[in-house]
C-alpha cells in the first residue's frame, strides 16, 4: 500500500504530461511540417560546430518558412540516439528526419523503423549499413580529404621528403583518411617516418608531436588529419622552435584555423575541409523536400575543398564555436 | 593491515632493501632501461624533460588524490573539474582583458579564480559526502557529470580559447624555467614536497591514516572524522585547480574533450605508488614515480613502431599490472 501511494501520483503525473503531450502535437501536427534532426551531443569541437550550424539552420529555415516546425535532439551515445528516434516517431509525430548516425550499425535498424513508418528521412555524414533506407544522403568525403592533403603536400615538398602523420581514432573514419593519403603519395619518395594515433585531440596532438620531435631530426611536413591535433601540433613545434623547417596541413576546417591560413601563417598554408555544416546542407535539402517542387532524392557528395589564403574568408565563421 | 609487514620492512632496511617502498621506484628504472633501449632520443634531455613538464599534470592531481584515497575516499571528478576550471579561468581572463588589460594583473586575477573555484568544487564533494552520508563515489561521478556539462555549455560544445593578447603574458607558467628545470616540474616538485609533509609528518596526515584504515575506531578515538576527510577532498581541490593554472598556458584552450580520463590516471598514479586503494596508508612519492611512470609509458610508445598502435591500451595495461605487482606480491617474503 505504502508503495503504491508513493507511486501513484508519479504515474498521475506522468500520464497527464503525455496526455498533455499527445494533444498539443496533435493540434499543431495539422498545420506545421516537422522535420526532426537526431545528431550526436557537442562532446567535441567538431561536434559543437554541428551543433551550432543545425541551431543556425533552424533558425533561418523556420524564419523563411513558416510552416516548417524544426526539432532538434542531441544524443551522447547510439543508445540514446536510437530512443530519440522512437520519440520523434511516437511522441512528437515528425513527417522527416534529418540524422547524423552515432553509429552506422547500430543505428541502421532504428532508422530503417523510421523509414517504415512513412517518414522521410535523410542520412548525413556516416552511411547505413544496408542499402536503400534513406531518401537523401548527405556527407563529406574522407578518402577525397586524405587524398587532396596528400596532394598538396605531395607538391609542396616536389614529391620528395620526410613526413610523419598524427592519426585520429581508430574508426572507418581514421582509416579512409589515412589509406586516401597513402595511395596519393604513393611511388614518390615521401617517406612517412611514423603515424601515431593523436584520437583528434589537442592534447595528445601536442605529446605525440613533441615526441616526433625528439625522434626525428629532419622532418619536412606534418600531416596533422584534424585541425584540433594540428593545434597541438604548431604549440609543440612552436616550443621547439622547429616552425622553420615543416609545415602541417589540418582538416576538418576549425576557425582557428581557418584564420591562421587567412592571415598567410607559414606554418599551416591551408586547411582542407570537412565541414560540420553539413548538417544544414541536409536540413536544406530536407525542407526543399516540403516546399519546392524540385526533385531532392539523392547522394550529395561534399568535396574536400581545400582552404587557401585566397579563398579563406568564404569558410570563415567567427562566431561558430568550432 | 598491510601495516604490519611495512613496519617489519622498515625496521629490517639496514639489511635488505624495502621492497615495497622500492617497487615503484625499481619499476620506473626498468622502464627508463627500456626507453633507452628501443630509441636513443629517450634519454635526450629534451625528451626527459618533455617527460617529466607532461607528468606535472596527472602529477599534481593524484598528491591530492593521495589524501583522499588514504582517508580512504575516492575522487572521480578530478578530471571535469580541470576541464570545468580550465574553461571559468579562460572565460574570466578574456573578459578582464577589457578592463585590465593583457597584463600580470589579468593572469593573477585569473589563477585566483582557478584557487577559489577548485577549493570551492572540492569542499562540495567532501560536504556532499561527509554531511550527506553518500559514498564518495556516487558524489563524485555526479559533480563529474556536472563539471564536464558545464565546461560543454560554456564553450558552446565548441572549444573556449585564450585571447592571444594575453598568451605572450602567461606562457612562461608552462613553457619557461628556473634555473633551467621547467617551470610545471618545479611546481610538481613544490606540491609533492608540501604533500608529504602534510601527509607524514603532521597530525592531520595521521588523522587521514587512521580514518582510512577504520572509521569507526577513529571516531572513537576523538577525531573529527567528517571535517578531516571533507578537508581531503578541498586538498584534491587545490592541487586540480593547480594543475589547471599550468595546464592552461600551454595549448590555452579548453574544451568538453579537456582531462578526459584524468581521473583514472591520476587513481593510477597513486596505486602504483603503493597507495591502498581501500584506504589506510598513502606514499606521496610513490604517487609522484607512479605518474611519472604512466606518462613514459606513452612516450616511449611513441617513440618506437615496433607495436601497433591498435595495441598501446594493451601495454599501457599489462604495464601497470606487473608494476603493481611487484610492490604488492608476496614472493619475496618466502626467501626470509
Amino acid at each position: 500500500m505504502t508503495i503504491k501511494s508513493k507511486f501513484l501520483p508519479g504515474i498521475l503525473g506522468a500520464a497527464c504530461a503525455v496526455a498533455l503531450g499527445f494533444a498539443a502535437t496533435a493540434a499543431q501536427a495539422q498545420e506545421k511540417i516537422k522535420i526532426g534532426v537526431s545528431i550526436p551531443a557537442a562532446t567535441h569541437g567538431w561536434a559543437g560546430g554541428l551543433n551550432w550550424h543545425a541551431g543556425e539552420a533552424e533558425k533561418r529555415l523556420e524564419a523563411a518558412y513558416p510552416n516548417l516546425d524544426i526539432i532538434i535532439v542531441t544524443a551522447n551515445g547510439a543508445t540514446e540516439q536510437a530512443n530519440d528516434l522512437e520519440d520523434l516517431v511516437s511522441v512528437q509525430n515528425i513527417d522527416a528526419l534529418v540524422v547524423l548516425p552515432f553509429e552506422s550499425d547500430p543505428l541502421t535498424v532504428p532508422v530503417q523503423q523510421v523509414k517504415q513508418a512513412g517518414k522521410f528521412v535523410t542520412v548525413v555524414d556516416r552511411g547505413l549499413s544496408l542499402p536503400g533506407i534513406e531518401d537523401v544522403y548527405v556527407a563529406g568525403n574522407n578518402p577525397e580529404l586524405g587524398r587532396v592533403s596528400g596532394e598538396y603536400i605531395k607538391g609542396r615538398l616536389d614529391g620528395k621528403g620526410k613526413i610523419v602523420i598524427l592519426r585520429g581514432i581508430p574508426t572507418v573514419i581514421d582509416e579512409e583518411r589515412v589509406e586516401g593519403f597513402l595511395a596519393e603519395i604513393e611511388g614518390t619518395d615521401i617517406e612517412v617516418l611514423d603515424m601515431k594515433h593523436a584520437n583528434w585531440n589537442r592534447d595528445d596532438g601536442f605529446e605525440v608531436m613533441q615526441d616526433f620531435l625528439s625522434r626525428f631530426p629532419q622532418i619536412d611536413a606534418v600531416w596533422a588529419q584534424d585541425d584540433d591535433i594540428a593545434l597541438g601540433v604548431i604549440e609543440a613545434v612552436n616550443q621547439a622552435d622547429r616552425a622553420d623547417e615543416m609545415f602541417i596541413v589540418g582538416g576538418a576546417g576549425m576557425k582557428d584555423i581557418i584564420k591562421r591560413v587567412m592571415d598567410g601563417d607559414a606554418l599551416v598554408p591551408i586547411d582542407v575541409l570537412y565541414p560540420p555544416s553539413m548538417i544544414a546542407t541536409a536540413m536544406d535539402i530536407t525542407a526543399l523536400k516540403f516546399v519546392s517542387n524540385g526533385a531532392v532524392e539523392g547522394r550529395y557528395i561534399l568535396g574536400a575543398t581545400v582552404v587557401t589564403q585566397e579563398n579563406a574568408s568564404n569558410f570563415y565563421f567567427p562566431d561558430s564555436p568550432f | 593491515m598491510g601495516n604490519s609487514g611495512r613496519s617489519a620492512g622498515r625496521t629490517a632496511a639496514g639489511r635488505f632493501i624495502d621492497f615495497k617502498a622500492m617497487g615503484p621506484f625499481m619499476a620506473l628504472v626498468a622502464l627508463f632501461v627500456l626507453g633507452a633501449l628501443i630509441n636513443d632520443a629517450f634519454l635526450s634531455s629534451g625528451n626527459l624533460s618533455n617527460i617529466f613538464t607532461r607528468s606535472a599534470f596527472i602529477g599534481i592531481i593524484a598528491v591530492g588524490a593521495t589524501f583522499v584515497i588514504t582517508a580512504g575516499g575516492i575522487d572521480l571528478s578530478v578530471g571535469s573539474m580541470a576541464a570545468f576550471i580550465s574553461g571559468a579561468m579562460i572565460v574570466v581572463m578574456n573578459t578582464l582583458i577589457a578592463t585590465l588589460g593583457a597584463g600580470v594583473e589579468t593572469v593573477l586575477l585569473g589563477i585566483a579564480v582557478s584557487v577559489v573555484l577548485g577549493v570551492a568544487a572540492g569542499a562540495i564533494n567532501g560536504l556532499v559526502t561527509t554531511r550527506g552520508k553518500i559514498e564518495a563515489f556516487i558524489v563524485t561521478l555526479g559533480t563529474m557529470g556536472i563539471y564536464r556539462s558545464l565546461v560543454t555549455y560554456m564553450a558552446d560544445g565548441g572549444t573556449l580559447s585564450l585571447d592571444f593578447a594575453i598568451r605572450d603574458t602567461y606562457r612562461p607558467l608552462y613553457y619557461g624555467d628556473i634555473l633551467g628545470i621547467p617551470v610545471p616540474v618545479v611546481v610538481f616538485f613544490a606540491v609533492a614536497v608540501g604533500g608529504y609533509v602534510l601527509l607524514n609528518m603532521t597530525p592531520f596526515g595521521r588523522k587521514c591514516f587512521a580514518i582510512g584504515s577504520n572509521e569507526q575506531v577513529a571516531r572513537y578515538s576523538a577525531i573529527h572524522v567528517d571535517r578531516i576527510k571533507t578537508l581531503t577532498y578541498v586538498i584534491q581541490g587545490l592541487c586540480v585547480s593547480i594543475a589547471t593554472i599550468i595546464y592552461v598556458p600551454r595549448l590555452g584552450s579548453a574544451s568538453s574533450s579537456t582531462g578526459v580520463l584524468w581521473e583514472l590516471e591520476a587513481i593510477a598514479a597513486v596505486i602504483i605508488g603503493g597507495t591502498m586503494l581501500k584506504g589506510g596508508y598513502g606514499r606521496i612519492w610513490g604517487t609522484v614515480i607512479g605518474a611519472i611512470m604512466l606518462t613514459t609509458i606513452g612516450n616511449i610508445l611513441n617513440l618506437t613502431d615496433v607495436i601497433s598502435n591498435y595495441l598501446n591500451g594493451a601495454v599501457q595495461g599489462l604495464i601497470i599490472i606487473v608494476a603493481v605487482l611487484l610492490q604488492r606480491g608476496d614472493w619475496r617474503r618466502k626467501k626470509n
